[in-house]
This record gives structure tokens, C-alpha cells and sequence, in this order.
């Protein structure tokens, strides 16, 4: 790996100036699972790490607020899904947080790392945005809040902005009772990145929600306010009509490796159907995992 | 400023050390080249393979993929730390009874590995030994014994976990006590 200098600021100030006095010759390490391997094979060669786990600003822990959760920047894979919260109300993001790489890889990988990558394969990325996930990202004039659908644009792109971090993650409270679920399919049994990652709420109102990942540069959030998903009675063949309408943005790139286009659409159709079935379910099980 | 060398004070299978590094190193680069502690593996250096598995403060990691400056005031225990002087820990004893270990080269990661999983989970389903371990390759595909190794060990009951790191059934925890190889191996 080439030589860098290293830098643990102990306060938001001292990281936000570092930064910004380095510009792109800095990178700020929170996990590491996937800054040093970059570093290490030569696609980024950054003079200065600035490690932010001792900016004491910037939380490791899942907080209560008003009408959201609030996932702080430092917070890892393992805390969520041993977060009983999280485990009941938000579902889809326990289970995408229990297949991020490996138990070794969770105990280092960030919330807030694994959404600024901005891989299209990111787990957590489906079911944050069909919770109405919003990063709140702190900057040298202030802190914003960006819904995570604006906050994508496309593989290792996101709308933050130089000599910005992300300070947190927050979850809005569900409004209604709500079903909710993660699936995804991979090449082999035990760790792989996703061929196809996605996550499908269903709330008591009728409005589902589903987003997808590993299908495109980004990953994307449809919603349907028909009814017809959401209904415990509708045929298999109603709800794959308007699935097919839903996926319409799908498109997988035909240079991975992992799966053909034309696999990753037949089987975006497949965990789109299943992952209804088990919301609905569930929302008609109080919204808990069975 | 590029490769200054840094001062660091980490607790190494329980002996305090205070070792000046390079920020460009590795965990795993500090633990086997400055302190001799050749037992835990090099090997994918991508995170999938888990050959260079230790505890960080009782928590399992992948130690190619975090520098040896994040390790400054933590606790580490690689597999040297396991044994206890000429005792073998009981998922080393029980990896011999089941001849998990073939050609070896994972090993010391399964171990530090399964380690971490007991110590959390003290009666692990074969479910969640297998995901316990997936983090953990073996060349070989020696699996099967593997997992009977680890559910070997979780039936006798006998092994240190964090509950037990007062010294429970006779067994010191993971890292309680200074080890004897990494002490001859690096001069300080």
C-alpha cells in the first residue's frame, strides 16, 4: 500500500477543516472495508486519511427523536441488527445489515460508508430507501438534510459535497402499521455481492414501496398507490403486471460479471413477487418477522 | 508528514505493547513483521478469505483491512493468544479431535473466529456456525469438520466467553493473560 499520512481529528471542526484544506487529497476512513482496499489496489491514492471515529460529533449508537430514529456516522452492520428497533420496525434493514459481507466485515462496516460508497450493489441501500431514509450531512456552513433518493446518482457518485461528511442517517417513524422485507439473490451460499438486492414495504394505507439495487448505476424506489400490490387478494398475475410496469427503469449493465441482464430482470420479477408476498404477511402479522 | 512513524500502545494477548508504526501499515502488516506474530495469515487482502482474523477488543476482524494506527489504546488477541501456556484452548483441542485443519493456512482465523462466536453465542445452531464462519475459507473444504470442531466445543460448554472472563470452569477468557510466544518472538 502507498504511504499516507494519517489523521484522528477529535472534534467535527478539525475533520470539516481537514478536509477542506486537503480537498481531494484526503479521504475520510470510517470502516475501512472498502477505503483500504481501494487504496491498497491504487484506484484512489490519497496523501492523508483523516480517520473520523474520534470526532466525538460523530455517534456511534441508534438514537430516539421526535418522529424518526437517528443511525449515527460511526454506528456499524452489527449494531443494527442487534437493534431491537430496528428489528421491529424496519425489518428489510436488519436483514440487508445481516448479509453486508461477513461477521468480521460488519463489525467495521459503516451505516453511513456503505451509502457513500454508492455501490449499485449496496445492501442497505433498498430497504433505506423504502423506509424515506434521509442523510443529514454536516459541511463547513452548516449541516443539510438530503432524502436518500437525491442523494444517489451513480456508482461511487454521490450529491454530497466536497468537504462534506455524512453525521447520521435518520429513519422517519412509520405512520401506519407496516410489512416490510430484504431479499436478494447471489451466485454462491456465504458472502457474495448481490445480483439483484430488494427491498418491499407494504403499509396498512395500501402504498407499497420497493427499491432494487445491483439493476442500474444507482439504486432505485418505486411506489405504488393503486392498492393492487398491497392487496392480500390480488391474483399472482395482477401483481407481476404491475410489477412489470414498475421496473421499467431496470438496467443492468451487461459488462458484470456476476449475471446477464437478461437474468437480473427475470429475477428482479421474482424477488419483486416473493418479497410482497412475505410483506403483506408480515403486515398482516403486526408487521413482525415470522 | 508522509510516512512518519507513529506511536501506538495496544494490549497484544494481554501484554501491553508500545510499538512506533507506519500509518500505511496494516494491522495484520504490525502484528506479523514488528511483533512476530506470524500465526495470523496473509492472504486475499480484500476482506472475503478471513486467513487474517483477530479480536479487536473482543470483536472479530478482518486485520488486513484496518490499519495498525486504528489499533492505538484497543486489545488484540490473535490466535497465539488462545492457548493458555501449554493448554490448548478447548476449540483448539476440539479442531485436533476432529482433524479440521488439513493444510493448516486458515486455521489460526477459523479459530479466532469460532472464538468470537462463542463467546457471543455459547450454543450456536449449525446455522449460525456456518454464518459465524463465513467470513473464513478454507482451501481445503474441510467444512464439515470444521463446523463439527465448533459445535464440539460449544457442547462441552467449556470455553471462555465474554460472560465468562472472570474464569469461568477453569478457563482464562480470550486475552486475559500474557502469552508466552508473542513475548520471545518480538523483542520489544
Amino acid at each position: 500500500m502507498h504511504a499516507f499520512a494519517y489523521e484522528r481529528p477529535r472534534n467535527l471542526a478539525d475533520a470539516l477543516g481537514l478536509l477542506t484544506d486537503l480537498g481531494t487529497e484526503a479521504r475520510p476512513l470510517a470502516g475501512g472495508t472498502d477505503l483500504i482496499i481501494r487504496i491498497r489496489d491504487g484506484s484512489i491514492r490519497p496523501r492523508t486519511v483523516v480517520d473520523i471515529k474520534g470526532v466525538a460529533e460523530l455517534e456511534r449508537g441508534i438514537r430516539e427523536d421526535d418522529d424518526h430514529l437517528t443511525i449515527g456516522a460511526r454506528t456499524v452492520m452489527t449494531d443494527l441488527l442487534r437493534d431491537e428497533r430496528i428489528r421491529r420496525d424496519y425489518a428489510a434493514l436488519a436483514e440487508a445489515a445481516a448479509v453486508v459481507g461477513s461477521a468480521q466485515i460488519r463489525n467495521r462496516a459503516t451505516l453511513a460508508g456503505n451509502i457513500c460508497n454508492a455501490s449499485p450493489a449496496a445492501d442497505t441501500a433498498p430497504a433505506l430507501l423504502a423506509y424515506g431514509a434521509r442523510v443529514v450531512a454536516v459541511g463547513p456552513s452548516g449541516s443539510r438534510v438530503i432524502p436518500l433518493d437525491a442523494f444517489f446518482v451513480r456508482s461511487g457518485v454521490t450529491t454530497l459535497a466536497a468537504g462534506e461528511l455524512v453525521s447520521a442517517i435518520e429513519l422517519p417513524h412509520p405512520s401506519t402499521p407496516r410489512g416490510s422485507v430484504h431479499v436478494r439473490r447471489t451466485r454462491r451460499r456465504g458472502h457474495d455481492l448481490a445480483s439483484v438486492t430488494l427491498a418491499c414495504t407494504v403499509d396498512a394505507d395500501g402504498t407499497t414501496r420497493i427499491a432494487y439495487g445491483s439493476l442500474g448505476p444507482r439504486p432505485l424506489l418505486v411506489v405504488d398507490e393503486t392498492g393492487v400490490l398491497a392487496d392480500p387478494a390480488a391474483t399472482d398475475d395482477a401483481r407481476e403486471a404491475r410489477l412489470a410496469a414498475l421496473f421499467t427503469d431496470a438496467t443492468p449493465s451487461p459488462r458484470s460479471m456476476r449475471a446477464s441482464p437478461e437474468y437480473r430482470l427475470a429475477m428482479l420479477r421474482v424477488l419483486g413477487l416473493r418479497a410482497l408476498r412475505t410483506a403483506v404477511e408480515r403486515l398482516g402479522t403486526g408487521g413482525r418477522p415470522s | 508528514m508522509t510516512g512518519e512513524l507513529r506511536r501506538i500502545d495496544m494490549t497484544v494477548n494481554g501484554r501491553a505493547r508500545a510499538i512506533d508504526v507506519l500509518p500505511h501499515h496494516t494491522l495484520l502488516e504490525v502484528l506479523r513483521d514488528d511483533l512476530g506474530l506470524t500465526g495470523t495469515k496473509e492472504c486475499c487482502l480484500v476482506g472475503e478469505c478471513g486467513a487474517c482474523t483477530v479480536l479487536v477488543d473482543d470483536v472479530s476482524v478482518d486485520s488486513c483491512l484496518m490499519l495498525g494506527v486504528e489499533a492505538d489504546g484497543a486489545s488484540i488477541t490473535t490466535v497465539e493468544g488462545l492457548a493458555f501456556g501449554e493448554r490448548l484452548h478447548p476449540l483448539q483441542q476440539a479442531f485436533l479431535d476432529t482433524g479440521a485443519a488439513q493444510c493448516g493456512f486458515c486455521i489460526p482465523g477459523q479459530l479466532v473466529s469460532a472464538a468470537a462466536l462463542l463467546a457471543e453465542t455459547p450454543h450456536p445452531t449449525r446455522a449460525e456456525i456456518e454464518e459465524g464462519l463465513a467470513g473464513n475459507l478454507c482451501r481445503c473444504g474441510g467444512y464439515e469438520q470444521i463446523i463439527e470442531a465448533v459445535a464440539a466445543a460449544a457442547a462441552a460448554g467449556d470455553h471462555p466467553g465474554r460472560a465468562a472472563s472472570t474464569g469461568h470452569a477453569g478457563v482464562p477468557a480470550v486475552g486475559d493473560r500474557a502469552s508466552t510466544p508473542d513475548a520471545e518472538l518480538a523483542p520489544q
